[in-house]
């Protein structure tokens, strides 16, 4: 009798004291979690030295010393706004031209012309992830920028997915607020119902759309779906009156097929 | 084994990423009147005029537009695009729209039509185009009598609504209601019926009588109402289309508002018995009277679910004015509003989602909505006086009247009929040719 109750003094003991020790462990942990989002954006560019066209490298600078400007404030949070302005930035034709001449020049073509979109695509979003493009043109530095982009993925999940997407949070802001404007919501709508309606497209490259598809067809013909078909008539108003869609001038092949999808419930339960 | 898994998950891979799709999501949109031009029916050659009692109507499709327009500008949904702007005559836009000048002037949706009258017979055809698809939406012909025009138009109106917004529209509709006349102290109260714009008025009672709360059958065949007979409050039955009307009874007490259920089989409404107001309901055929509540407060403004399965009433059992909900053979009776100040007039929605109620707080009289279950609140509208909210057949729109304040004579005072619709900013004022209140809304009258 006293040896277990000996033995289980003994364990409970050790047990408190287990849990006195780790659990201060599993509470610092997630304090290790956070990562700083110094970027060093510009630095691997730097490195890289990126053949930048003259706007561009004049961009960068702006951007850069607006960065610095902005060191007095640096604690506070990012907006959205802020990421906003280097994608306004327009990308003068004569720019491209420069390089498809230099494209020209190579021996392949079709494989440098698609670097060339990764490149412009880059110059609009290099502030998003530049250590993909410096990867694409910097091929022995390939290795490098895979692993940062690794360890980007962590602190910057968000922006690889937008870019993953085909669209930068800009370009989808600035494609949505075209699209707002041109969709007149039916009014009448019941507001209890599913009012999401989604609409496949196949784009041109200046934004003109090919081809639209309604993907939930079939619940068109639905009893008690009056509403529905109103509700994608409307949608599909919109996409017509906004086209040319307001698109990226580059990297077609990710966004030549586009998936709108209209939600009324937010705007009519209000 | 392993190389086959191997091929096949990266076929998967392969595959999941040669679908990608780039995704957007809209959440916002405009949320202003559809703009719709609706071009003059074009009258038809050897067309004659409409005659309508000793007026000539000149130009019937322009009047036939003009009242789909008028219908459409009162919803709220539409915004008709003024006449001027149109570039393409009527008979052309009928058979072919440019759509590329219909465009230019903003439109979205476009009615077209055609009018041909003979001595008894008027045939009415009309097309709805979207303008942006290039594509007609419904093409329709209507044939009645010369004098029925108005309700043609109406028709189109509903038909219009339907196909726009997905809901069932309300202009082919009546109204029933208190028609009064002098001054505050000696009122002259008729029973009356119009259209759901204003127009047709035909009253249907003389005025010897103190009439109030009329109500529609749900066929719109039967008006039920009360009225007072050498001062005892009896429930009447009248017949529009015939003008037979039938005491359904004689109710001792007060007795308030008698309502259809919505199988239009029984009457149910609130009377005074030993002093004290209970719920019951009367079946028309039998005229069995049975009781619905017991309780010492007072239960009165009953009104059907439009399951018929749930009543809503307002009773002081809590010691202030609030609404209960109860199943319609009374059991299960459920307080459902806790807000400050007094609610009464509770009247369900046809479409069984809210219910909308008159509400008195701190000295003015509010008209809104909540969902059965209390939940949800929302006031439309404000005034110093208004009450008995009705609702439109597809549950969007309130009609109600709205007194104005006067003085010790009685100067100033007016009742007059508005209608709100759901969102609380589409207001409007319903022209009667005299004051109006109790308005009650029929059902479709085509469906």
């Amino acid at each position: 009798m006293t040896r277990s109750i000996f033995l289980s003094l003994v364990f409970h003991s050790a047990m408190i004291i287990l849990t006195a020790i780790s659990l201060p462990f599993m509470m610092r942990t997630p304090v290790d979690l956070p990562p700083i989002l110094s970027v060093d954006l510009i630095q691997i560019t730097d490195k890289t030295s990126i053949p930048f066209a003259a706007k561009a490298a004049k961009t960068l600078e702006k951007i850069k010393k607006e960065e610095e400007e902005r060191v007095v404030s640096e604690q506070a949070p990012p907006t959205e706004k802020k990421k906003e302005k280097p994608d306004r930035i327009p990308l003068p034709d004569d720019l491209n031209k420069e390089k498809k001449e230099i494209v020209k020049k190579k021996q392949n073509p079709k494989e440098i012309k698609d670097e060339i979109r990764q490149a412009s695509e880059f110059e609009k979003e290099e502030l998003f992830d530049p250590n993909q493009i410096a990867a694409l043109i910097d091929k022995s530095k390939e290795d490098t920028a895979q692993t940062l982009k690794k360890d980007n993925k962590i602190t910057q999940s968000n922006v690889k997915t937008s870019f993953a997407k085909g669209l930068t949070l800009s370009q989808e802001d600035a494609l949505k607020a075209q699209i707002f404007g041109c969709w007149s919501l039916p009014l009448g709508l019941p507001y209890h119902k599913n009012l999401l309606v989604r609409i496949k497209l196949k784009l041109k490259a200046d934004g003109t759309v090919l081809k639209s598809e309604i993907l939930d067809h079939a619940r068109m013909n639905q009893p008690g779906q009056g509403f529905y078909k109103v509700l994608a008539e409307s949608a599909l108003r919109a996409i017509r009156i906004c086209q040319p869609l307001r698109v990226p001038p580059t990297g077609y092949e990710k966004w030549k097929d586009l998936q709108l999808n209209f939600d009324a419930n937010e705007m009519l339960k209000g | 084994m392993k190389k086959l898994i191997l091929t096949i998950f990266c076929l998967f891979l392969f595959n999941s990423s040669a679908k990608a799709v780039v995704e957007v999501d809209i959440t916002r949109g405009n949320l202003d009147p559809l703009p719709i031009a609706v071009s003059p029916l074009h009258v038809a050659l050897g067309s004659i005029d409409v005659k309508e009692g000793e007026k000539v109507i000149k130009n019937i499709g322009e009047k036939i537009s003009g009242v789909v327009e008028i219908n459409f500008k009162r919803s709220g949904l539409f915004n008709p695009l003024k006449k001027e702007s149109f570039v393409q005559n009527p008979d052309i836009a009928h058979i072919k729209p440019r759509f590329e000048d219909w465009r230019l002037i903003k439109a979205q949706a476009l009615v077209t039509g055609k009018v041909t009258v003979t001595e008894d017979k008027l045939r009415v055809e009309f097309r709805l185009w979207d303008v942006v698809a290039a594509k007609e939406m419904i093409a329709l012909a209507f044939s009645t009598t010369p004098n029925n025009w108005r309700r043609v138009a109406h028709i189109i109106s509903d038909k219009v609504y339907q196909r726009l917004t997905g809901e069932e529209g309300y202009f082919d509709t009546r109204i029933v209601y208190v028609s009064e006349t002098g001054p505050k102290t000696q009122r002259y109260k008729k029973l009356a019926i119009m259209d759901q714009d204003g127009a047709n008025v035909k009253y249907l009672t003389l005025g010897n009588e103190l009439v109030l709360t009329p109500r529609f059958s749900p066929t719109n065949q039967l008006v039920t109402y009360l009225s007072y007979f050498k001062n005892l409050p009896r429930v009447y039955l009248l017949d529009i289309e015939t003008g037979v009307q039938e005491v359904v009874g004689d109710f001792p007490g007060m007795t308030f508002a008698p309502r259809f259920s919505p199988d239009g089989k029984k009457i149910i409404m609130s009377f005074a018995k030993d002093g004290n107001s209970d719920i019951y309901t009367m079946n028309i055929n039998t005229r069995v009277v049975e009781k619905i509540t017991e309780h010492t407060s007072i239960d009165t403004s009953p009104s059907f679910s439009p399951d018929g399965k749930y009543i809503c009433f307002n009773s002081d059992r809590s010691g202030l004015q609030q609404i209960y909900v109860m199943r319609s053979d009374g059991s299960q009776v459920k307080r459902i509003t806790f807000g400050k100040g007094l609610y009464g007039t509770p009247v369900w929605s046809p479409r069984g989602d809210l219910i909308a109620f008159t509400k008195v707080h701190k000295g003015k009289f509010y008209i809104g909505v909540m969902r059965p279950d209390g939940s949800g609140e929302r006031l439309l509208t404000e005034n110093f006086y208004q009450e008995a909210p009705s609702w439109s057949p597809n549950g969007r729109v309130l009609i109600f009247y709205r007194e104005t304040k006067s003085d010790s004579e009685g100067k100033g005072f007016s009742a007059k009929l508005w209608s709100i619709d759901l969102t609380g900013y589409n207001e409007r004022l319903i022209e009667t040719e005299t004051d109006g209140s109790d308005p009650s809304w029929s059902s479709l009258l085509s469906k």
